[in-house]
């Protein structure tokens, strides 16, 4: 039978059949996160149950933990309950957790794939939306809210209906000067930030075998700023050799009998999707977003777009209430905007190549005056690799603030906020109202972007540099 | 979880597109309260002079009216929390982000979905406070008019949210079967289970 890859890992997942299209899904891996890890699993001691495999659980302390050098659990006081309800109640259940400063701590969704946590042909999940990065490396990977956190918990399986498929196939190969994070926003602004409701997206083609491993965590980590829950790349030879020697993946031999199964799970040619879109990697410009949803974007040398193009009323408004918080009039240049603050970080671009790409851009040159610009590590293995390879010291002679890995100014959950009205160009995936801070005004672009905007002072074409 | 049958009230429109989770419940809110204190903030990033939950003929409204993608972004459940502490047992939009919708049904608050037209007649027939009714057991909702439009929801999830059922509770009775699949698993794909040595490479 002619089977996708999803219908593959798909159908290897089945315990039971519950009928009307859903199923009972094995899950493989399910990480958790300070911020909805504790509650979850307080919920699960009040109903009396407990943590059936804590073996496939890793938990880290991410999202509400201060990023300030020198932090502990306890340095952002506002976050150290969650802190601590995460690490007691994983020792308690015997969930591994990768500590803050101990190796292995990092966002969850670049620690999960850097520690071979994540493996091709998994189901895994995390009460995250952006668990879709996971996918990059063959997996099936999806956030999930806290219920179904629980039920995860409680059983290592979850009732899911199988979603539409769509597949995204790229030609030829990303113009110098223009990385995934562009490819990400290109795709998003081209289709639209709900075109993937509903569907699993197959990132594929000759252009995702061209693009490195970090790169395609990169496009799947904003496939759910396109709608969908569900994202992949399938496993090809990167893959297997990303995976190679990673702490939590196979070994030896087993290592090659799984590789050799994660290669069979492809496509089959003549597959069948409910949806295609076609996309040539050349014509990807340096993209950035003007707006507050994430395909509110436009090319970097484009203007802030006119409401009033707009024939549906609808629209119309989102458009108009956008520019409103974002302080930018129809047809003002992106380029030149002045920016006060620049954050080069989170899940989306916090990895070793992103760190390179920006400190590409920063080398011998300063931080303009009146901008506040940080570096945010994804982990701290990638702290460790920057920092030996010379990248922190350039980015603290440039006048950049080199911290401590987490989620910091992504979401602000640890109080790490862009001031109210200012202006910020962030490497992350979230351009939302208050999404950085009630008030806060977000452009979501590429590393080499935001670290253009931090030694100009204002929003600039980082090819130029 | 609440059954949910019919519910008739005010319905608040708000029909912009793309409101996320994160403009539903602030994360500073999430990491502050209990999820039964959410309530009071829901879509504070929105809240203004002429907000629409504060207006006296949507105070308490138990229905919202939403534009398309309504819940995008994260998957937090709050957000879920937030609109249910505020009174809300369904919202009628043209599309719902992927979580949040699946979140909605884990908590018994009903997301519907009507073409953008149909969101549009509902919002200006709705806008004077006068009742909507959303009747899951007919899957229609009724304008104030007394147009009916009806409404397709997945057969399952209609079941769950009509009998209130606790899908935990199903699940838990079939652990057997769980640990019986595990256990071929165990044959079929040694690989899948994570390397113990891990933990030397990182110790703790
Ligand atoms: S870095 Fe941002 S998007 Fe990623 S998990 Fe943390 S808060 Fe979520």
């Amino acid at each position: 039978m002619t089977q996708t890859l999803f219908d593959r890992i798909w159908d290897q997942h089945i315990v039971a059949d519950l009928g009307g299209g859903w199923s009972l899904l094995h899950i493989d891996r399910h990480l958790l996160h300070d911020l909805s890890g504790p509650d979850a699993l307080a919920t699960l001691a009040e109903r009396g149950l407990e943590v059936s495999r804590p073996d496939l659980s890793f938990a880290t302390p991410d999202h509400a933990v201060s990023s300030s050098p020198g932090r502990d659990g306890s340095t952002y006081d506002r976050g150290e309950t969650l802190y601590r309800g995460l690490k007691t109640r994983a020792r308690d259940a015997r969930i591994p957790l990768f500590d803050l400063g101990r190796r292995g701590h990092g966002i969850v969704h670049v620690m999960a794939p850097e520690l071979g946590i994540t493996l091709p042909g998994l189901t895994l999940v995390c009460g995250d939306s952006h668990t879709c990065t996971n996918g990059a490396l063959g997996a099936i990977a999806f956030g999930i809210g806290t219920s179904e956190v629980v039920h995860v918990l409680a059983t290592q399986s979850l009732r899911q209906k199988k979603p539409r498929q769509m597949r995204i196939t790229y030609d030829g190969k990303l113009k110098p000067g223009v990385c995934a994070k562009d490819l990400a926003l290109h795709v998003i602004r081209t289709l639209g930030a709900s075109a993937g409701v509903g569907y699993a997206i197959e990132h594929a083609g000759p252009g995702i075998g061209a693009l490195p491993i970090e790169a395609r965590l990169t496009l799947c980590n904003l496939s759910v700023e396109l709608g969908s829950k569900i994202a992949f790349c399938g496993p090809d030879q990167q893959t297997v050799e990303y995976l190679r020697g990673r702490p939590f993946a196979p070994e030896g031999t087993a290592f090659e009998a799984a590789a050799a199964e994660w290669l069979s799970l492809a496509t089959d040619s003549d597959a069948r999707f409910d949806r295609e879109e076609r996309f040539d990697l050349r014509e990807v410009p340096p993209t950035i977003t003007w707006g507050t949803s994430p395909d509110q974007a436009v090319p970097i040398d484009g203007v802030v777009p006119d409401p009033r193009e707009h024939s549906d009323e609808a629209q119309r408004q989102t458009w108009q209430a956008a520019l409103d918080y974002i302080g930018l009039a129809p047809g003002a240049r992106l380029l030149g905007t002045p920016v006060d603050w620049v954050f080069i970080g989170s899940c989306a671009n916090s990895r070793l190549s992103d760190l390179r790409e920006a400190a590409g851009i920063a080398k011998g040159r300063r931080v303009a005056q009146g901008v506040t610009a940080w570096v945010v590590p994804g982990s701290v293995e990638v702290k460790a690799a920057a920092e030996a390879e010379g990248l922190a010291d350039i980015f603290r002679a440039a006048g950049f603030e080199w911290r401590e890995p987490g989620c910091s100014m992504c979401v602000a959950a640890n109080g790490e906020t862009v001031p109210s009205g200012r202006r910020a160009v962030s490497t992350s995936n979230r351009n939302f109202v208050g999404r950085q801070g009630p008030g806060a005004r977000t452009h979501i672009a590429s590393p080499a972007t935001a670290a253009a905007a931090a030694v100009a002072g204002c929003i600039a074409d980082a090819r130029e540099f | 979880m609440q059954p949910f049958t019919s519910v008739t009230g005010a319905a608040a429109p708000l029909l912009r597109r793309d409101i996320d989770t994160d403009v539903i419940i602030r994360i500073e809110r999430l990491t502050q309260l209990r999820r039964d204190q959410l309530g009071p903030y829901a879509l504070e990033a929105l809240r203004g002079p002429d907000f629409i939950l504060d207006q006296p003929q949507f105070r308490g409204a138990p229905l919202l009216i939403a534009g398309a993608n309504f819940g995008c972004g994260s998957s937090r459940e709050g957000a879920v929390w937030a609109l249910q502490g505020a009174g809300l047992r369904a919202v009628i939009a043209p599309s719902f982000g992927d979580i949040f919708f699946s979140n909605c049904c884990q908590n018994g608050v009903l997301p519907v979905v009507l073409q953008e037209a149909e969101v549009n007649e509902l919002a200006v027939q709705a806008a004077d406070g006068s009742p909507i009714t959303v009747d899951l057991l007919r899957n229609l909702v009724i304008a104030p008019d007394g147009a009916a439009y009806s409404f397709v929801i997945d057969p399952v999830r209609r079941e769950t949210l009509i009998e209130g059922v606790d899908e935990l509770g199903l699940t838990i009775r079939r652990l057997p079967e769980i640990a019986k699949w595990q256990q071929n698993d165990r044959a079929r794909r040694p690989w899948a289970i994570p390397n113990s040595r891990g933990f030397e490479v990182l110790p703790d």
